[in-house]
């Protein structure tokens, strides 16, 4: 089922959580709300919920074209899984992930037999078979996250929202239940939103991220569009690390730029560490000269930090380890810089 | 008790010599600090209660019992019963609604609203009574409509029921409002999202959280009302067989000179609150259990 969210105002006060937010998640999707904390990303999902409702007046929420703006949450067939699980402390697992069958009013519940083989289906499905009886508190924090999905899933949801789903969660296992939640959705093919603050996240399992900042949508496109190509700085600092460099400099020191068109309008050039290339320093050739400040090689890649002999400005480069190590390189060494991929943007999204 | 707390200190101090703690007073400060609680404890406790028996059984078991087969002390613990028996379900309801208003939403005033739930503990009980008696008294505000409808609310057993619930009415709401607040809305929402009604939300998600403070609170509130002596002795009116309570039938006949019968009810009352406390700790003890094993 699709989601249309279109013209969305939500104001808590004086604050402004969501500005007229337009979204359309497309049926069967996995969509990622990624932004920093406080730009709107769970109040819309909130929104999409029925959890909050939006400020009078303002645009409406769709499901597969039907307007469920006044729709209670309980009847928009929407299942919900909250950042820290909220699940009933006082029930089991098997009575949590039966209690939304449960309540259903007495022409609609199913026969206890079959709430059982359901939940028992689920447990199944979220691989945790065999822990009905456990209280919730006896659970580790991914087991926690799954029976939350289950009891979500229980009611047949049409569209899955998912608010921070790894968000407690210790790095490992979060690396581990996002892949998990990506062949889980292969699956079952629901159309479902998740929440996150992570771009590496966000970027890993979505089919489309959603960019959120300030109370509003910045950009949607899928990872590699957003990451290939940024559409406002914003944007471009928040997918991961980037240096951002004055033109004029780059044009002094004689670097060759690939997006030199787009110079004009704005005095700052983008690139990722992982876009310069660092070559020895020989008097004359073309590249600005730098001089190495600091190498940091415990990972995958050697991150190496740099200053700009004319502007003094850092630079953040990141080469591989072979590469490094057949540079040789000191720190207090001289070297060359050259970009080979940079951007840059016009003046109206100067940050 | 004392007992109870000889043994933790023993084990403390045994503890000590074994291995190095970061709290580690010498050993004459933990004795005279046990020393001095343990005094106190008798002194200001356990005599008092002890008198309290020992004179109600001066005369012996006969006096005793027949001390309650007077007709007033009877009125007069039925009337006590009465009044707890309808302020504490009252409370019991004013206290959830209130806490559930203060802990699940947002609005303007709440700090006002929390205040003001803590003013019965704020102001003298007598100031409570006066406050009944300015509303509903003789001269009172709307004494003149009362007489007029024949409807008696001071120094009659509305009076006292009003008063009692007035006097109680933090005790539910005080120990629910910090607890609902710890544990959020977030299982009230997840419950309406899985399609639950209101109602069904508040008996399988919120109730279910909150029933150990909500018993705690109750048998607090209900060990108050018992007990209540300045508030009620305002609005009561002291009409012997008809609005005395407990605490106001010990006064009286102590004033008389009658100690064994005065003592035979307060040991009456003595021995409720016993219970009471007996299940306070009861309650906290399975409380502490159901945290642990979850």
């Amino acid at each position: 089922m699709s989601i249309q969210v279109s013209s969305i105002r939500k104001t808590f006060g004086a604050f402004t959580a969501l500005n007229g937010v337009d979204l359309h998640v497309p049926s069967g999707k996995l969509v990622a709300l990624l932004g920093p904390s406080g730009s709107g990303k769970t109040t819309l999902l909130r929104i999409i919920a029925g959890l909050e409702f939006a400020d009078e007046g303002s645009g409406q929420i769709q499901f597969h074209g039907v307007d469920v703006t006044r729709v209670p949450a309980g009847q928009r067939k929407v299942g919900f899984v909250f950042q820290h699980y909220a699940l009933f402390r006082h029930m089991t697992i098997f009575e949590n992930i039966a209690f939304g069958l449960k309540v259903r009013p007495r022409a609609e519940r199913p026969a206890a037999r079959e709430i059982a083989e359901r939940v028992r289906f689920l447990l199944k499905l979220v691989q945790l078979e065999g822990l009905e009886g456990r209280y919730p508190s006896q659970l580790s924090g991914g087991q926690r996250q799954r029976i939350a999905l289950a009891r979500a899933l229980a009611v047949d949801p049409k569209v899955l929202l998912l608010d921070e789903p790894f968000g407690a969660l210790d790095a490992k296992v979060r690396k581990e239940l996002r892949r998990w939640l990506r062949r889980f959705h292969d699956e079952i093919h629901l159309t479902t939103v998740f929440v996150t603050h992570d771009q590496e996240e966000a970027l890993e399992i979505a089919d489309e991220v959603v960019i959120m900042n300030q109370a509003k949508v910045e950009q949607v496109g899928t990872p590699q569009e957003v990451y290939d190509r940024p559409a406002s700085p914003f944007v471009y600092q928040f997918l991961g690390n980037v240096n951002v460099l004055r033109a004029q400099a780059l044009a002094h020191a004689g670097a060759h730029q690939p997006h030199a068109g787009a110079l004009e309008s704005d005095g700052r050039v983008y690139v990722r560490p992982h876009d310069i290339e660092v070559i020895p320093h020989i008097p004359g050739a073309p590249g600005m000269a730098a001089v190495l400040r600091y190498v940091h090689a415990a990972g995958p890649q050697a991150r190496l930090t740099l200053e700009q002999v004319q502007t003094r400005e850092t630079i953040e480069v990141e080469i591989a380890r072979s590469e490094l190590s057949l540079l040789d390189l000191k720190t207090g060494d001289l070297v060359n810089l050259r970009l080979r991929q940079g951007h840059s943007f016009a003046d109206d999204y100067a940050i | 008790m004392a007992s109870a707390v000889a043994s933790t200190l023993s084990s403390h101090a045994s503890g000590s010599s074994a291995t190095l703690r970061a709290t580690n007073d010498p050993a004459w400060v933990r004795w005279t600090l046990t020393t001095i609680a343990l005094l106190f404890l008798t002194f200001f406790l356990a005599l008092p209660l002890a008198a309290v028996f020992a004179e109600a059984l001066r005369r012996g078991f006969g006096a005793y019992f027949s001390a309650f087969a007077d007709h007033d002390a009877i009125a007069s613990i039925r009337l006590t019963l009465l009044t707890a028996l309808i302020s504490v379900p009252a409370n019991l309801v004013f206290g959830v609604a209130a806490a559930w208003v203060i802990a699940k939403f947002q609005f303007r005033g709440k700090s006002l609203l929390t205040t003001l739930i803590d003013l019965p503990f704020a102001v003298s009980p007598v100031i409570s009574g006066l406050i009944y008696v300015l509303v509903f008294g003789l001269q009172g505000w709307w004494g003149a409509w009362l007489i007029e409808h024949d409807l008696k609310i001071i120094f009659a057993v509305p009076g006292i029921i009003l008063a009692t619930t007035f006097v109680t009415f933090p005790f539910v709401a005080r120990e629910l409002i910090p607890l609902m607040q710890s544990q959020g809305s977030d299982e009230e929402y997840a419950a309406i999202s899985l399609g639950a009604s209101g109602w069904q939300t508040f008996w399988h998600v919120t109730v279910p959280n909150i029933k150990w403070g909500l018993l705690y609170g109750v048998i607090l509130c209900n060990a108050r009302a018992m007990g209540e002596f300045g508030a009620v002795s305002v609005v009561s009116g002291h009409i012997r067989g008809e609005t005395n309570t407990m605490p106001l039938h010990v006064e009286i006949l102590y004033n008389e000179y009658n100690f064994v019968g005065a003592f035979a009810v307060a040991s009456l009352l003595a021995v409720l609150a016993i219970v009471t406390l007996v299940l306070k700790a009861l309650v906290e003890w399975r409380h502490a259990q159901t945290r642990r094993s979850s």
